[in-house]
């Protein structure tokens, strides 16, 4: 006990004198640590969670991956940090975590008053409807009397309320205390629409549901949910580093770069390509790292179309669409800024 | 002749029907009261059997467990390492098993009152030492796991064992102190005591994993599992402190006066005389204690430690098999009946034994 008591007291006066150095020494902090302490979620397949052996997997994942493979030319060289969802503010605002990948939604408040930048969305969500098909219901304002399955406590249950009475809509809430009892609850019958964030009623559909074509998700999104990387505020150049990572990720995949192909596209003709892939050096350099960083991250996490397919897209589980996800070529909100 | 064998059968003893006569049917309201729980057990058990046993899919996918309509304990025979050992590394995951194995001999022995002798006192400490180097690993060719990749069943033995037993020395001194003739020092563990059994264990966990890394240097902290594991510590001291305190309170006082009479020094009274009572004396509800702190570390859940019941909910987070929530919650609840059951067992064979001994002094 003593032991332990002294060892807590000697840690304090040891991190009084390592707080002289502040402000601005994240990119440093990690370089010398040889690794990216990232935050992540405790458990939300597709995002954040651990995999049946342990390994971390997720789109969430995939971006603390990428910052590694950027900084240190190895996406392994990630410690992750599984945190709730009260402590993931203060576990980065104390410097416990290095980044934020923990669909984390990205608003005023969090930047202005709790001292967070966000870096990059990696998801587009928003709250909306799953109903049944025999329903016969093609669009939310026509859920007028019926009951919604919600879980409560969340700000999900507040949109609804916030829905129903903008739309004068008389909207009968079934809280439930748990996701998943909510989600059997909807299935069982208990309530006409199940009400949460798309990628959720897409998991729903195509794993819970007894026939997923009987049930369809209703086009309207009531709320915005952009997941987003957050760091902390005070240190540019790791957000740059943060920020860059996620773009030249969005960046391979305008450009058609896979993991695949990556080593060919090095002998590649276009500019644009030399320059991400390092071949015409300069952008590792403004960054602080590597010039092959960009192709480390294509090399090791592949680009972000390949990280969606495997982790919440066609190749996963969860089967979501792309959506407001795609490039914003193909109609979704993906554009990457120009490298150079 | 049909009377005779009635007043016979009255006159009967022993047997099924007369143990059922004297305990379910000795009077109406029991009669009433025995039918009831036969009805009540009628239609609960047979669809539960049919849920648990016959309609269960044991091995198998989702897709199996659905076409079945069962309990689908395929979730648990997919992924038992997961919800037993958290997000420790797969291949190195026999060191685990091992330490839940040491911890289950250690505790047996511990328990055994035959072996309770001083080599004990060395044999514990040992075998802790021994769970320490499993679970980290980084000598005798064994991997280094940092402890944020420990989790499941070990991780929450290991906060409850360590929770009990570096809690018990802080708790004698609390309750040694609080019972002292100097102010000073009964103010101190008064004031202790009572602020740490002011507020509920998921607000000191929260206060260690959420408040105190904010008042350190930025990029300054100390681990995770440490923090939670010293908020347990602290938090369960302040519990048995108490216990140990009504062990004194029921020492007679002429122990107190005879010790003072032959001599000896404060420490030495206590040594000899008074702990070795008074401990004898709260070892049931030292137990009980010990269930609760048990139970209770599955409140690191909300510090995103993976203990035995958040690495089942990391278990359930598969998109695939969430909807078989029920049967993974089911079997960490049986995990924590079985070892709390255990726990009480004994502690009602102790309370036996020690009294017996009272009886025959």
């Amino acid at each position: 006990m003593k032991a332990i008591l002294s060892l807590v007291v000697a840690a304090t006066l040891v991190g009084g004198v390592a707080g002289v150095a502040k402000a601005g020494q994240t990119f440093d902090t990690v370089k010398s640590r040889g690794q990216v302490a990232c935050g992540v979620h405790t458990g939300l397949g597709g995002f954040g969670a651990p995999d049946q052996k342990g390994n971390w997997a997720g789109l969430d994942v995939d971006v603390c991956r990428a910052v590694a493979a950027a900084m240190f030319g190895d996406a392994k060289k990630v410690r992750y940090v599984p945190l709730s969802a009260q402590q993931r503010l203060p576990a980065l605002q104390s410097g416990e975590v290095d980044l934020l990948s923990r669909n984390t939604t990205w608003t005023l408040t969090r930047e202005a008053s709790n001292g967070l930048l966000f870096a990059a969305v990696d998801f587009y969500d928003g709250q909306g409807f799953l109903v049944a098909k025999k329903l016969g219901v093609k669009t939310a304002k026509e859920l007028n009397g019926a009951t919604v399955c919600v879980q409560t406590g969340t700000t999900t249950e507040l949109n609804l309320s916030d829905f129903a009475r903008a739309n004068k809509l008389d909207i009968k809430p079934v809280t439930i205390e748990s996701f998943e009892e909510a989600a059997s609850a909807f299935i069982s019958g208990r309530c006409d629409a199940m009400t949460s964030d798309g990628s959720q009623l897409a998991a729903i559909r195509a794993n819970q549901t007894p026939v997923p074509d009987d049930y369809v998700i209703l086009p309207e999104r009531i709320s915005k949910e952009p997941l987003a990387t957050a760091v902390r505020q005070g240190d540019d150049q790791w957000f740059n580093l943060v920020k860059w990572a996620f773009q030249a990720m969005v960046d391979a995949e305008e450009h058609g770069i896979t993991s695949a192909n990556v080593d060919a596209e090095l002998k590649s003709a276009d500019p644009n390509v030399q320059r991400l892939l390092g071949v015409t050096p300069g952008m590792g350099k403004s960054l602080g790292v590597d010039e092959k960083w960009a192709y480390n991250i294509i090399k090791q996490v592949g680009n972000y179309g390949e990280s969606y397919d495997r982790n919440v897209g066609k190749d996963s589980k969860l089967k979501l669409e792309r959506g407001l996800n795609d490039l914003w070529n193909k109609g979704g909100l993906m554009y990457a800024m120009p490298i150079r | 002749m049909a009377e005779r064998l009635l007043r016979g059968g009255d006159g009967l003893l022993s047997g099924p029907i007369a143990w059922a006569r004297k305990h379910l049917f000795s009077s109406p309201a029991n009669t009433v009261f025995t039918l009831l729980a036969l009805w009540v057990l009628g239609t609960v058990l047979p669809p539960l059997v049919d849920w648990a046993l016959i309609k269960a899919t044991w091995v198998g996918d989702p897709a199996a467990c659905r076409a079945a309509g069962g309990a689908c304990w395929a979730l648990v025979t997919e992924k038992y390492r997961l919800i037993l050992f958290g997000i420790y590394p797969f291949e190195e995951q026999w060191r685990p098993l091992l330490a839940v194995l040491l911890f289950i001999v250690m505790m047996l022995v511990a328990a055994n009152p035959r072996c309770w002798r001083p080599w004990l006192a060395w044999v514990l400490p040992l075998a802790l030492v021994a769970v320490a180097v499993l679970m980290w690993g980084g000598i005798f060719g064994l991997v280094l796991v940092p402890n944020d990749r420990w989790g499941g069943l070990p991780l929450t033995l290991i906060l409850s064992v360590a929770g009990i037993v570096l809690s018990f020395p802080l708790a004698v001194v609390l309750a040694l102190g609080r019972r002292s003739q100097l102010p000073a020092v009964r103010a101190w563990c008064v004031a202790y005591i009572e602020l740490w059994r002011g507020v509920p264990l998921i607000s000191v966990l929260f206060m260690a994993s959420i408040m105190f890394p904010l008042f350190m240097p930025e990029g300054f902290t100390i681990d995770k599992l440490l923090r939670a594991q010293l908020g347990i510590i602290l938090f369960t001291a302040a519990y048995v402190a108490e216990i140990v305190r009504g062990g004194l309170q029921a020492i007679p006082r002429g122990q107190y006066e005879a010790a003072d009479s032959i001599g000896l020094t404060y420490w030495q009274k206590m040594r000899l005389v008074i702990l070795p009572q008074a401990l004898k004396v709260v070892i049931p509800p030292l137990v009980g204690q010990f269930i609760t702190t048990f139970k209770d570390t599955s409140l690191v859940i909300i510090i995103g430690l993976y203990d035995l019941l958040s690495s089942t909910k990391v278990a359930l987070s598969d998109p695939q098999w969430r909807a078989f929530y029920v049967e993974g919650y089911v079997v960490a609840a049986l995990i924590y009946f079985v070892f709390s059951y255990l726990m009480s067992q004994y502690s009602q064979y102790l309370e036996r034994r020690l009294s017996a001994g009272v009886r025959r002094g």
